[in-house]
């Protein structure tokens, strides 16, 4: 019969009271009917709040991602953003704009931003040699502590639910103090509107389930959008494959626009 | 009640009465809701108008070329960097065409040599390369491919290749410098190619005596260098080489 090793199982099943099959269904069944309530009871859902959470949208905090060595510095991002988010023309208004650095053999750093890389970058013709050179992307580091938010004297700038910084234009009063505080030169003062302007994440295309237009047109796939810290998104892998740096760690803004492979040059 | 408590209550009940007032007209409807912001000026921004559709968008009708760029070296590259903001076409596609750049000057926005590029992006110099003929000519910008398809080394060596394309050895083959045994394509990690081991090699066109065209740079062997092989300090396929 039984091995001696699960004897004791064997016996202790002996003792047990016959069930009769009619009481068995019975029994299964209230069984299946008060386990549900029972769960709904102590509240499922929140054991396993992710999920509930991600649903309702509540963990959503957008993030960029930008890899430094994938920018091949054609500006067609500059371009898209004047594109879809009426910025005008003149070479003084970028919501994002890409810098050439050039490091040089002596150690000068150079950096320059013809019309913020929309009509490409001339040669570097510098005598002196080179070492190292390379674009950086920059544009609104849409950052957790903004120093932008915390100037603002009437509330029109703010961070929304999901970590973008937006400006209310209807109730900014064009003082500029934001576009002073803002460490990365991101905003820029509207000529026409006389509002503070600035990268907004392409908010109405997020709204609309699209990511922002210099993502839609990176050629290189050099920029990258997500939600941070959800892990089913180009973002989150981004986050998790590359080292990972911040412009102006710092300050302690916190940004969330992430660089990979950035140079200890970059400013 | 004295007089005078009188007259203060009224003169504190007025200024509470006005400010009262004031802070109803002049704090906007939905300040306050969400946060120290207008939480009406979220939505406001959201409905903004698109100008981008989408590569999703573009998919939807143009499928056969949608599939065909999806398996070629331009799969990452979204229909409207070339063809520009489509949202306006994607909602009246009769009446508005977007633009289908033909001309020489657009495909070097990418595809011209520029210092700063990754080295392994395919770059050319527009000058030198097929002058006057449209790029299209030879490229299908839906499936870019090299009019040659790489073999021998660029095959396996194509960051190096396409490096070397633009730099002053562009003409040099690899096997100038390069002792690459047959065996090599076959067990490439255990028959390495050899490299130049002499300064000698290098000084055959680049000596000051070296029988070779006047527009090679020169330099005086026994004086520069320290002794060390030329490519330790210079790195020949590098368009920058000094």
């Amino acid at each position: 019969m039984a091995s001696p090793a699960d004897g004791r199982d064997w016996e202790s099943r002996e003792t047990c009271e016959p069930v009769d099959r009619r009481d068995f269904l019975w029994e299964a069944l209230k069984a299946s009917l008060g386990v549900p309530i029972a769960l709904s009871v102590v509240r499922v859902p929140e054991l396993c709040g992710m999920q509930e959470e991600s649903d309702a949208g509540a963990e959503r905090i957008y993030g960029m991602g930008i890899d430094i060595r994938k920018c091949i510095g054609c500006g067609r991002c500059a371009q898209a953003c004047k594109n879809e988010n009426d910025v005008p023309d003149e070479p003084y208004f970028f919501n994002t704009w890409v810098e050439r650095y050039v490091i040089r053999s002596d150690g000068e750093i150079v950096v320059d931003s013809p019309n913020g890389g929309i009509d490409g970058f001339p040669p570097y013709k510098e005598e002196g040699g080179t070492l190292r050179t390379f674009f950086v992307p920059k544009l609104c580091n849409h950052c957790e502590e903004a120093p932008c938010v915390q100037v603002c004297p009437v509330g029109a700038t703010f961070i929304t639910d999901d970590g973008a910084v937006l400006v209310d234009e209807e109730y900014c009063i064009g003082c500029g103090y934001c576009v002073q505080a803002c460490p990365y030169g991101a905003r820029w003062f509207d000529p026409v509107k006389h509002v503070a302007r600035k990268c907004t994440f392409c908010y109405h295309r997020l709204a609309k389930g699209k990511v922002p237009a210099c993502v839609e047109v990176c050629p290189t796939s050099a920029r990258l959008f997500g939600n941070v810290g959800h892990r089913a998104n180009p973002l989150a892998h981004f986050l998790r494959f590359n080292e990972i740096q911040v412009l102006k760690p710092h300050l302690n803004t916190k940004p969330k626009v992430f660089y990979a492979n950035l140079d200890g040059e970059v400013r | 009640m004295p007089q005078q408590v009188v007259r203060l209550g009224i003169a504190f009940a007025v200024l509470a009465i006005v400010f009262m007032a004031a802070r109803q007209a002049l704090v906007p409807d939905t300040f306050g809701e969400t946060g120290h912001y207008r939480a009406a000026a979220v939505d406001s921004i959201a409905a903004y108008p698109l100008q981008y559709a989408g590569h999703d968008a573009c998919a939807v009708c143009h499928r056969p070329i949608a599939e065909k760029k999806s398996d070629s070296n331009h799969s990452g590259v979204s229909c409207e960097v070339c063809h520009g903001p489509a949202a306006d076409h994607a909602a009246a596609p009769g009446s508005v065409k977007p633009p289908a750049p033909r001309e020489r000057g657009f495909c070097p926005m990418c595809h011209g040599y520029n210092a700063s590029r990754p080295s392994g992006f395919p770059q050319i110099d527009p000058v030198a390369h097929n002058p006057t003929v449209p790029c299209m000519t030879c490229h299908d910008p839906h499936a870019p491919e090299p009019p040659v398809i790489p073999g021998a080394c660029r095959a396996c060596h194509g960051q190096i290749a396409s490096q070397k394309g633009v730099s002053h050895h562009a003409t040099l083959p690899c096997l100038t410098c390069h002792e690459a045994p047959d065996e090599h394509k076959a067990t490439p990690r255990l028959i390495r190619p050899g490299k130049p081991d002499t300064r000698d090699f290098c000084g055959g066109c680049h000596a000051e005596a070296a029988v070779s065209p006047s527009h090679i740079p020169r330099i005086d062997m026994s004086t520069h260098g320290d002794g060390y092989l030329c490519w330790q300090c210079h790195y020949p396929h590098h368009p920058g080489t000094e």
